[in-house]
């Protein structure tokens, strides 16, 4: 009821033509019904819909409606029955009233003939169709068409008709007339009537075959036309199965034809380069390589993540909470120019994109090179290098990223392969990738260098990724295995170098290819080697330098990764093993003496590029150069930790003997040292000291190279300079030695110190903060915005519930209101009755009293 | 003698025990058990130190030992007083022989034995102590099985053997108030008389006198003690072991005395090291220990360190007054200061030495720079926490922001600071700057790096706390850098690999082969 205002818009709109204001202009011309509310503002776009009400007509129609529906009730409250309509789909307006009726003929007539059927069990209907029974048209297997009956009413024969209206006597004289001459015995009317139905049903049935034999033909030629069909248009009906089955076979040509329409063009291809071209790319390829490797080292990336300053709204409640993604920047100063991101996300963005394209180029141009190269290679030598040339090329595809071609390493592992030739032809091709270490081992143990390289090669093709699903994870375990194996070729007696030394080659192709799997065993064998080492101090209070697996590991991370970047997952932790080493580590033995000058060496490798500072590094050479002097209270205030000022291996590196000291030659220092069990010989000792003293040197010429241009270089190095100049006075050393020293002292003094004062950075004005007003779209005017759509739906959902809950709570007063009217209404009338009938009463009673009076009078009177 | 115990050994001990006990006849039977506690055998002279513990504890309970200054045997036994009498003066003196076993026994080279020989010792202590065997002078009187308990305390402080294990058994009657009142008297004495009578002391029997020592612990509270081991019928108020103000004065004297001795090296390390939170605390006077402590802080090396702890306390709570100290505390600062096991306890101790804002802006410099100098020399784990440590100096002290900031400073052609010279107010720290901070900003750690850095910009007012980063060890940092997330791939090495050794000037190759 509340909700009859918009309907009743609808409803008067057809009713009256369009005119400049709505309804009640034309619908309702008198004045005095209309209510207008005024509008305060005009608002332009809002549209009114109730700037115009009918309170009267409104009131009345509402009226209206109570009387129907709730007078209705109110009348029958006290009616206990109630009266059903069973008509068929009465109040169903689904069904229009044609179908209506039909319905309703339809369940007339079977209620008829239900009841008709109760209880004449016997009787069978027999069911009709034009006055033929329709089991009779069933046995003659025909679909009578429609114009069947056309047909048949057309051919109206004379004696049918004769025989229908002629009321038989034609018929019954022809009739007579035939038997006649047959027989003289005169045919009874049913007689007759049989021979003409039976005839009639002659006829009949030579026309129904007529007729079949006209469909049969019709459909022979439709099929014929068909066939044809297909052969004038290559569309053939889909909807048809039986057609599916007859098509032609397409013949050579057609497949011929087809093929060459479908067949792919020829791309155009780049062009082939030359060498200088390639040389260009590779150089262009590198420098880009070496830029982001610089962005890296000097991590500024980091910052510049961090330091975007972002957009601020004036009604940012400052906690945090934003809206949406706001990719605008606020202004912002670097170096004391503006910052314009935009120009270096684009840059960033371009540039991996070109180190692609490089890529994909440079990848090209080697694969076509390669192919170019295949059959000069494989002509010239036997057929086991034909394949290993093939092999070569897949792998070449495989790996797109490496430069073999030009690297003399490679060259010299083919020849290796050539001359390991003859073993090769023993192993077989394909190998399943190990599933755990020992079946590596199993595999590796007991071969020739040549031949291990070989298999782990092998192992990588048979599992290439692109091969099939599970080898990612193989061969990322493979290189976990390989890694455990260099560990085990590390540590045995004596060390097997130069097989790890080719198998460095193989993981760092395994590292390309998986990096991430790579950097996880590598920090894995780390924090093992940190692990035992801490366990150590924490039992022991001291540490030893641990075997020579570890600096292997040391090294190979060095390899794989680039160690110069600022923060590395695997090189820092790296660094942090090395200054560990260096600083935890008791120094006991020359072997332990070695290993430290190859650890220092790794950690001076390891900052070559970024040049960064390690004041471990510096703190042990200084101790090596310490035990390689005789005791003198005065120097060992500056050393620290590792090694004491006094004690048993304070003069470890000391030589003493002039003639070994004559006889020593400088030279490379074995890693065999690192790892030797058996005492040497005393000269040969006294060799590796001096060798160990001459590395140690070097590795101080190359700091003082490294951190010459450091601020407090001289602090750094004055200890080193005192310890120098010492050796320097103490004249035993080869000269060789001696004029290191003095190279290493003239360079320190070389640098000449320069002390710039410090200086802060000028604080960056902070810019204010520019207060933009918080645009937020808005969805609909009123109260109901919410913050997030749920809370907008929730308030609508809400204010629609107030708003209907009070429309209801108006209609049920309203109705009250009207039952009260009703009720007052009623008790006037039966009041108004009663008064009525209470008068006429008296009325009769006073003219009966009257007349009574009078006829006393009379008597009277008489 | 050897059959004798042999033919015990078969009979039963238990059988001799009901025997004596039942019966005063058969007396005798106790010199059988005391011959099998001097058995080679450690289960037969187990199960004789347990018959005896039996056998006395229950003759001490019931009273049947001579109770009083004992006479010496043979004049008893001459004499002419009853038989009672004679019976308990003979057993008081199987008592104190069974004793002395026990005593001897406590050297036994057997764990078990040694325990079990304390344990009974102790049984004894608390059983004679509630019935002494010694007449009271005055009513009332506090008595203790002194001589019993000394023999015990003598017993653990043994010379010769590492007595840790059964004086951290001993340590649990030291909870007793009155055991451990005793203990700290009778270990004073015993200390004096090893001292008096042998010229070489072992270091073993300092190892041990120190065990016991710093196992002691006084209760802070001033407190009634009453938890005794030994119980009385009628404690009284004016026992002097009722007191804490004795108990006091009693781990003083024992302090001093043991302090006063020649210690070896390791030992002072570990004094000092208890000093600041289980001794001086429980002093009478804390006072006394300034003479120590000064010259322990003028040692050096690491042994100052130490001192400086319990100097501090004295400073600060006790008025002492330390001239130089400043001076003292800048001396202490050497390059070993990074690698030394107290690193953490140093740097917290200097941190609050440091944190006044009335020191001279010249000494605050002096230590700054002297740290960062030495800084120079740090592995990462010290670094990452004395750089916060110099930029937090810098912050308390603005008058040092110079040290990072000279806008008009003259360029220099050397460092005016003299990190020879002793006197921080001579070094001319102030006329210097941080460079040293500058070049660790090249450091090969990310986060030294970083934390060098800071310098950079003007320092922000709050300070950093170091109280995380002073424990933090090399291993940890590893563990950190292991975890930390990498936000993108793992950047790779271009350059291809061709062997160990075989990389572009490469350093490694050109110092070392393979062969």
């Amino acid at each position: 009821m509340g909700k009859s205002k918009p309907s009743r818009v609808r409803r008067q709109a057809p009713r009256a033509p369009a005119g400049p204001r709505g309804g009640p202009a034309k619908a309702n011309p008198n004045p005095f019904e209309v209510k207008v509310n005024r509008q305060k503002f005009q608002i332009l776009g809002r549209k009114t819909r109730h700037d115009v009400g009918l309170p009267g007509v409104s009131r009345a129609r509402a009226i209206r409606k109570r009387t129907q529906t709730l007078l209705k009730e109110y009348k029958e409250r006290n009616k206990s029955n109630v009266f059903t309509d069973k008509r068929f789909g009465e109040y169903n307006s689904n069904i229009s009233p044609e179908e209506k009726m039909m319905k309703r003929f339809a369940l007339e007539q079977q209620r008829h003939h239900e009841k008709k059927n109760i209880y004449n069990l016997n009787e069978d209907e027999e069911l009709t169709h034009y006055g033929q029974s329709l089991a009779d048209i069933e046995k003659h297997n025909d679909i009578v068409d429609s114009d069947s009956d056309t047909e048949e009413r057309g051919i109206l024969s004379a004696e049918l008709t004769a025989a229908h209206f002629g009321g038989g006597d034609g018929l019954l004289h022809k009739t007579s007339q035939l038997e006649g001459e047959d027989r003289d015995r005169p045919k009874s009317r049913k007689e007759l009537i049989e021979e003409l139905i039976a005839k009639s049903k002659q006829e009949k049935r030579e026309r129904q075959a007529q007729r079949e034999d006209a469909l049969e033909l019709t459909e022979k030629l439709d099929q014929d036309w068909k066939e044809i069909q297909t052969l004038l248009s290559r569309k053939t009906p889909k909807s048809e199965n039986r057609e599916k089955k007859e098509k032609p076979k397409p013949d050579a040509y057609d497949m011929m034809v087809r093929e060459l329409g479908f067949e792919m063009k020829a791309q155009p291809s780049n062009r082939m380069k030359t060498e200088e071209e390639l040389a260009k790319e590779e150089q262009e390829r590198l420098r880009k390589l070496e830029a982001e490797r610089l962005r890296r080292m000097l991590g500024n990336d980091e910052d510049e993540n961090k330091k975007k300053p972002k957009h601020m709204s004036a009604d940012d409640l400052n906690d945090g909470f934003i809206l949406d993604k706001d990719d605008r920047r606020l202004l912002s100063y670097k170096d004391g120019k503006m910052n314009i991101e935009e120009d270096t996300q684009e840059e960033q963005s371009k540039e991996p994109d070109s180190q692609e394209n490089d890529q994909e180029d440079g990848e090209k141009g080697e694969n076509e090179s390669e192919s170019r190269e295949d059959p000069e290679e494989s002509g010239s030598t036997d057929s086991h290098s034909d394949l290993e040339s093939n092999v070569e090329s897949e792998e070449e595809n495989e790996k797109p990223n490496k430069e073999q071609r030009y690297t003399p390493g490679k060259k010299m592992l083919s020849n290796d392969e050539k001359i390991g030739k003859a073993a090769r032809t023993e192993l077989p091709y394909t190998f399943a990738a190990p599933e755990s270490y020992k079946e590596l081992r199993s595999l590796l143990l007991g071969r020739s260098v040549e031949e291990q390289l070989l298999v782990v090669e092998r192992i990588q093709k048979c599992n290439h990724p692109s091969l099939a699903v599970g080898n990612k994870a193989k061969l990322e375990k493979l290189f976990g295995f390989l890694l455990e194996y260099v560990g085990d070729l590390a540590t045995n007696d004596p060390p097997d170098l130069k097989t790890i030394d080719k198998l460095v080659v193989q993981l760092y192709n395994l590292c390309q290819l998986f990096p991430e799997s790579a950097s996880d065993s590598i920090r894995f064998v780390l924090r093992d080697a940190m692990h035992e080492m801490e366990e150590m101090i924490e039992t022991k209070g001291r540490a030893v330098f641990p075997g020579l697996d570890v600096l292997i590991f040391l090294k190979i991370a060095g390899l794989l990764f680039p160690t110069s970047d600022f923060w590395h997952p695997v090189v820092t932790p790296a660094l942090v093993c090395m200054s560990q080493l260096l600083t935890k580590c008791r120094v006991l033995s020359l072997q332990d003496v070695v290993k430290g000058l190859f650890v220092s060496c790794l950690f001076l490798e390891y900052v070559s590029l970024s040049r960064r500072f390690i004041p471990e590094l510096i703190n042990f050479l200084l101790g090596i150069l310490y035990i390689a002097t005789p005791n003198k209270q005065s120097q060992g205030s500056a050393l620290v930790h590792p090694f004491r000022a006094l004690g048993k291996n304070s003069e470890l590196l000391l030589v003493s003997n002039k003639a070994d000291v004559s006889t020593w030659q400088k030279g490379s220092l074995s890693l065999q040292w690192a790892s030797k069990q058996s005492a040497p010989t005393a000269a040969e000792a006294n060799h590796a000291r001096l060798s160990c003293l001459a590395v140690c040197l070097a590795l101080a010429k190359r700091c003082v190279f490294m951190y010459g241009t450091l601020p407090s270089f001289h602090a750094i190095i004055r200890p080193l300079q005192a310890l120098l100049t010492e050796h320097l006075a103490d004249c035993s050393h080869p000269p060789e030695l001696q004029e290191l020293c003095q190279s290493i002292l003239s360079e320190m003094e070389s640098q000449k110190p320069l002390f710039q004062p410090l200086i802060c950075e000028k604080s960056k004005p902070v810019p204010l903060k520019l207060f933009t007003p918080q645009l937020v779209k808005v969805l609909e005017f009123g109260r109901k915005q919410g913050s997030s759509k749920e809370e907008q739906e929730r308030k609508r959902l809400i204010h629609k519930h107030r708003r209907e809950f009070k429309g209801a709570v108006r209609e049920i007063r309203k109705d009250n209101q009207f039952l009260a009217r009703m009720q007052l209404s009623e008790i006037i009338e039966r009041d108004a009755e009663r008064k009525r009938k209470v008068k006429q009463l008296f009325n009769s009673l006073a003219t009966q009293e009257g007349e009574w009076k009078a006829l006393r009078r009379k008597k009277f009177k008489k | 003698m050897e059959l004798e115990s042999r033919t015990v050994g078969l009979r039963p001990l238990g059988h001799l025990l009901q025997a004596v006990l039942e019966n005063r006849s058969q007396a005798n039977s106790v010199f059988d058990i005391l011959a099998v506690l001097q058995s080679e055998d450690q289960e037969e002279i187990q199960e004789a130190v347990r018959t005896c513990s039996r056998l006395f504890g229950a003759l001490l309970e019931r009273g049947e030992l001579f109770v009083g200054q004992l006479p010496s045997e043979d004049t008893v036994l001459a004499g002419p007083q009853g038989a009672t009498h004679k019976y308990k003066v003979w057993m008081r003196h199987r008592y104190h022989s069974c004793c002395n076993r026990l005593g001897e026994l406590l050297a036994h080279p057997s764990f078990q034995v040694k325990e079990l020989a304390l344990k009974t010792l102790m049984k004894f202590v608390q059983l004679e102590g509630a019935q002494p065997l010694e007449k009271p002078q005055w009513e009332g009187q506090y008595l203790f099985p002194r001589m019993l308990f000394r023999a015990v305390v003598r017993g653990l402080l043994s010379p010769e053997d590492d007595c840790s294990l059964l004086l951290s058994q001993f340590c649990e009657y030291l909870e007793y108030d009155d055991i451990r009142y005793h203990t700290m008297q009778v270990a004073m004495g015993i200390m004096a008389r090893v001292i008096s009578q042998q010229a070489e002391v072992s270091t073993t029997f300092w190892n041990n006198s120190f065990f016991l020592l710093s196992a002691m612990s006084l209760p802070h509270q001033e407190c009634d003690l009453t938890n005794f081991y030994v119980k009385h019928t009628q404690p009284s108020d004016k026992w002097k072991v009722v007191h804490l103000k004795e108990h006091r004065k009693a781990f003083q004297e024992m302090w001093l005395s043991f302090l006063k001795h020649k210690l070896p090296l390791s030992l002072y390390k570990k004094v000092l090291v208890a000093m600041h939170d289980s001794i001086l605390p429980h002093l009478a006077q804390p006072t006394l220990m300034i003479d120590f402590l000064t010259s322990a802080c003028n040692m050096g090396g690491a042994i100052s360190l130490l001192a400086l702890n319990g100097l501090f306390i004295l400073i600060h709570k006790h008025n002492l007054e330390y001239p130089d100290f400043y001076k003292k505390l800048y001396g202490l600062l050497n390059p070993s200061i990074f690698h030394v096991k107290y690193r953490a306890r140093f740097f917290h101790l200097a941190d609050l030495f440091l944190s006044s804002s009335h020191l001279p802006a010249y000494l605050v410099a002096a230590f700054a720079k002297r740290l960062a100098r030495l800084a120079l020399t740090a592995p990462p784990e010290a670094l990452l926490m004395v750089l916060p440590f110099i930029c937090n100096l810098l912050r308390r002290h603005p008058a040092c922001h110079l040290l990072v900031h000279r806008p008009q400073g003259p360029e220099l052609d050397a460092d005016p600071y003299d990190p020879m010279e002793e006197d921080p107010a001579r070094s001319r720290a102030l006329e210097s700057c941080l460079w040293e901070l500058q070049t660790l900003q090249q450091h090969y750690h990310p986060e030294v790096s970083k934390a060098a850095t800071v310098i950079n910009q003007v320092l922000t007012v709050p300070e950093v706390s170091i109280a995380p980063l002073l424990e933090l060890t090399a291993y940890e940092i590893f563990e950190r850098d292991l975890k930390k997330k990498e936000p993108k791939s793992v950047p790779l090495e271009f350059i291809p690999a061709r062997g160990l050794l075989g990389q572009h000037d490469d350093l490694c190759a050109q110092l070392f082969t393979l062969t």
